[in-house]
């Protein structure tokens, strides 16, 4: 394949303080591909997305963006850069300032990166505002007098408003009904394929990430333990925690429901050699001593567990 | 009502059919008296629980479940009119007085929330807030109640309990708080446990922690459960029989099994369809068009009409809910089972 | 717990010293001579200059700073110009007379304001919750000199219930205590009782809607052990913090009463040394006033430490 990679990251990490909250992650989006990062609260996933961004400094690592590595762009560089890569985040009820208006909403980012004419600014905001399928009488109004799921697509309209390269998107469903729900992954998904945007999508709901990915990365305890396409992480999943999390969806019987046992150690400790072993099933002494290094699997998937080792030397 | 008549596991010698109704509650309804006069919430829900059996209240948010839930514990509001009668026990506490229904609380119903960080006291001690409902509902001494409270907390799987009787909520874990939630909701061996959303709010692999401890509880107790949730798979996997509601009313009751494998109301179909399923491979969902009516602007009629592909002309007029092969429905032109 | 009480007791050092500093500047930069009021007008410019001398008036201010601080550190503040006799003598006597006036009318603030405030969020919307709201506003708006003097024309002059004026120390008798500090403690506590009152109320109305409270009925605890062991331990909270604040204002407002009921508190002697430009004593009157302040403010951070275990692990 030949596609053009729009952004690669390469031993991302990042420290606060003690905290370790992500370590060594590496990725790569090819051109309108859309890429997951899964896991549970504390895996790291919501602040990659933020490193990704540079809207947290990373500790370590390489961020690529269309070719050019982030963190050597000075400020107003990496300003200017930012028109071509955009956020949607969790709460549509924090993420838009309550006091613009749709309309200035919509505009205002055009405006700070000086997109056309004011004229042109206020077409986009229309022509956006019919693509996430909202009246054109919502562009004077507030954002009270939207429900939640307008609102997402209000934040998805802004997102798009400065015709991105890649949207970041941090659970962007996840306080959403149901119903709802799978209205605005429909068109997330319509809006991908119309713009061609390229998409970093974090989430906790398995469901919801297997519907929206192409590649998918599972995160835990600020690591990938395992990535790759999505059939491969569904259908043939090789880490025991991507094995237990997709266990732990319900819907599959009670007799089905995976019994990991204990909790997320705290990003403050994190245990020596493999971070899952204290929640494994299968971990043996080697786990506790030897950090256990990502390996390719095949088809594009990769993970890191000494089991692997063993059933290849087996 | 329908009788429950899939096979039961091997443990439980009594089938559920032939045990005792712990809950009743007929033609409940409840509105919110405001300036304008009585704000409809919650119209006519009816639907009953017996022992050791799981029953879930599932909906959207705003379709009154936990509204529903409130006023079984007679914890709604002040400004709430009830009507309809609940019966706990053959006694029919909705005809009880407010301190009197107090009363209940803990001891013959025990409650469980969905966030068990806001749902405990943060300054108290988990101990003290222990020990007070046991103390309090038991008659217990203080030194009994502990002893009881630690007992409780190792029951529900909590290391150290004596620790973390003297804790407080903010060191816990988000599992180890929704723990300590369950165990003070059984902690007075209470007959009912209404579990409102109880792990919405928790990780995946602590979903199905906190839904095994809530089985085992209820096995070992013989615990009638009203489970209230928006997750129709986890209805599937944890519930015998399930309510349906949409915004106030019951839409579809019956086996959980019947409602999210082949459910009859058009609205119970588009929360499964609208469910990214496990392996479908599909490229779009079939979301709900439109959105949840909000209360006070219901239509009239069937309130689920203005969103539901098979309504015409009939569907002006309210439909009652009606027996079908499976499932009750409130529905004009419920889906073929199996459909 | 320790290590968090002596954080704040470092926190409280600047609080002690910053005003102490300003005082010192401000006293020896506005105009007026304390050598040459002592003498009068009489005096000659030789004699004025030897008692400059003798007061250690003629070093350079930097000197009389470095000299006054070693009088703090050696608990030796000097001597009163117009007294005659050392500030560690007089201060106590004055210092007491305030530190009672301001205690009982903190007590009577807290009382007031708690009970008010309660009773209010207890019977919200109601009339008796109307009638609490609009007299905290009328408190609020009140100034204390002249809520003081209405005090006087209604309860000494027309019912003569307590003295005008004057003041009894407690070895008198308590009655006798009490009678001549209750006016001027009412009069210095309503508006704090007013302002307690409302963030009792709006504190008490945020806390009955957590959900610990509805756990607190849902367990079956009565109404009396709901409201007055769960709801008031986080409800209580706000108000300890305006109670702080407050003793510390009313330790500011004690001047005004102090001088309207003739009681010979801190203030009253500081506005009069002030006038004399006695330093020592004004030096003296400050570096208390700061004491009690710091003293008090660590007595609040125990409480909210006792009160909230959160704090105590910070």
């Amino acid at each position: 394949m030949t596609t053009e990679t729009m952004l690669s990251v390469s031993g991302l990490s990042k420290s606060f303080k003690s905290v370790k909250a992500v370590r060594d992650v590496s990725f790569a989006i090819p051109r309108g591909k859309t890429f997951g990062l899964v896991g549970e609260s504390g895996s790291g996933k919501s602040t990659t997305a933020r490193l990704v961004l540079r809207l947290v400094e990373p500790s370590a690592g390489k961020i690529a963006f269309r070719g050019r590595d982030l963190s050597t762009l000075s400020s107003s560089e990496l300003r200017r850069e930012r028109r071509h890569m955009q956020m949607i985040f969790q709460d549509p009820f924090g993420s838009l300032n309550p006091r613009m208006s749709v309309r200035d909403t919509l505009v205002e980012p055009q405006f700070v990166h000086g997109i056309g004419t004011a004229a042109e600014q206020l077409k986009t905001a229309e022509r956006l505002l019919a693509e996430v399928s909202l009246p054109r009488a919502a562009l004077d109004r507030y954002p009270h007098e939207f429900s939640g799921g307008q609102r997402q697509r209000i934040a998805i309209a802004r997102a798009l408003s400065t015709n991105p390269d890649l949207i970041v998107a941090d659970e962007p469903v996840s306080a959403l009904d149901v119903s709802v729900q799978a209205q605005v992954l429909n068109l997330m998904r319509d809006l991908q394929d119309r713009h061609g945007t390229t998409m970093l999508f974090i989430s906790h709901d398995l469901r919801v990430v297997q519907f929206m990915c192409d590649e998918i990365g599972v995160m835990y305890l600020g690591e990938i333990v395992e990535q790759g396409p999505r059939d491969r992480i569904y259908n043939a999943p090789s880490h025991p925690y991507t094995k237990a999390l997709l266990a732990s969806v319900p819907g599959k019987g009670s007799g089905q429901r995976a019994r990991l046992s204990g909790e997320i150690p705290s990003a403050h400790a994190v245990p020596s050699g493999c971070a899952f072993r204290t929640r494994c099933p299968h971990a043996f002494e080697r786990c506790s001593s030897e950090k256990p290094a990502m390996r390719e699997i095949g088809n594009g998937q990769r993970a890191a567990c000494h089991l692997l080792d063993k059933a290849m030397a087996a | 009502m329908t009788a429950h008549s899939a096979p039961m596991p091997a443990e439980i010698v009594v089938p559920l059919a032939a045990r005792r109704t712990v809950l009743e509650v007929e033609n409940l309804s409840l509105s919110f008296r405001n300036a304008d006069g009585l704000l409809p919430i919650v119209t006519d829900v009816s639907f009953s629980i017996r022992e050791g059996e799981a029953v879930a209240l599932v909906g959207e948010s705003g379709c009154g479940k936990s509204i529903t839930a409130s006023a079984i514990m007679g914890i709604a509001p002040e400004n709430a009119v009830i009507g309809g009668r609940i019966v706990l026990n053959g006694q029919e506490i909705s005809a009880l007085g407010p301190k009197d229904r107090r009363k209940l609380c803990g001891r013959h119903m025990g409650f469980i929330f969905q966030e068990p960080m806001t749902a405990l006291h943060p300054t108290l001690s988990i101990g003290r807030q222990m020990t007070d409902t046991l103390k309090h509902n038991l008659g217990l001494s203080q030194s009994a109640a502990t002893q009881r409270a630690a007992e409780l907390l190792d029951r529900v799987g909590i290391p150290r309990a004596r620790d973390i009787l003297r804790g407080y909520v903010h060191e816990l874990s988000g599992g180890m708080r929704q723990r300590v939630m369950i165990a003070l909701a059984i902690s007075c061996g209470p007959s009912l446990i209404i579990a409102d959303e109880p792990t919405t709010a928790l990780d995946v692999t602590i979903q199905a922690q906190v839904l095994d401890l809530l089985e085992d509880m209820r096995r070992e107790m013989d615990l009638a459960m009203l489970f209230i949730t928006h997750d129709l798979e986890v209805v599937g996997d944890f519930c015998d029989r399930a309510v349906v509601m949409y915004a106030g009313d019951v839409v579809e009751r019956g086996q959980s099994a019947d409602i999210t494998r082949h459910p009859s109301h058009p609205y119970a179909r588009g929360l499964i369809d609208a469910v990214p399923a496990h392996d479908d491979g599909r490229t779009r969902l079939t979301p709900i068009l439109g959105t949840v009516p909000p209360v006070g602007q219901w239509p009239e009629g069937c309130r689920f009409a203005p969103r539901c592909g098979r309504a015409d002309e009939k569907c002006r007029t309210r439909p009652r809910l009606e027996t079908l092969s499976q499932t009750d429905v409130r529905c004009w032109h419920p889906l073929e089972a199996g459909a | 717990m320790l290590r968090y009480l002596f954080k704040r007791f470092l926190l409280i050092l600047p609080t002690i010293f910053v005003p102490l500093i300003l005082v010192f500047l401000l006293l020896r930069l506005s105009p007026g001579d304390p050598a040459g009021m002592m003498l009068g007008d009489q005096a000659t410019p030789e004699q004025i200059a030897a008692l400059r001398t003798q007061l250690g008036l003629d070093q350079p201010i930097w000197m009389q700073f470095v000299l006054w601080l070693k009088g703090i550190v050696t608990l030796d503040l000097g001597n009163s110009i117009f007294f005659r006799e050392p500030v560690m003598q007089i201060i106590p006597r004055y210092a007491t007379v305030t530190i009672l006036l301001t205690s009982v009318a903190l007590v009577l603030a807290v009382v007031i304001g708690v009970t008010l405030g309660l009773v209010s969020a207890m019977n919200r919307n109601k009339p008796i919750d109307r009638g609490v709201v609009t007299t905290a506003v009328l408190g609020i708006s009140l100034p204390e000199f002249w809520f003081a003097l209405l005090l006087i024309f209604v309860f000494a002059v027309t019912l003569r219930w307590f003295p005008v004026a004057g003041y009894n120390s407690p070895d008198a008798g308590i009655i006798a205590f009490g009678a001549t500090i209750f006016l001027p403690a009412l009069a210095l506590g309503v508006r704090q009782s007013a302002l307690m009152t409302r963030m009792m109320r709006s504190s008490m109305l945020d806390v009955l809607n957590e959900p610990y409270i509805t756990t607190a009925r849902a367990q079956g605890l009565p109404e009396t052990t709901v409201l007055g062991r769960y709801a008031m331990r986080t409800a209580a909270m706000p108000v300890v913090t305006v109670a702080g604040l407050s003793a510390g204002y009313m330790l500011g407002g004690a001047v005004a009463i102090e001088i309207i009921f003739a009681l010979p508190g801190l203030g009253r002697m500081l506005v009069e040394a002030v006038g004399r430009r006695d330093y020592p004593l004004v030096e003296g009157g400050v570096l208390t006033i700061s004491l009690v302040l710091a003293v008090l403010n660590l007595l609040i951070d125990l409480v909210y430490a006792l009160l909230d275990p959160r704090i105590r692990y910070q």
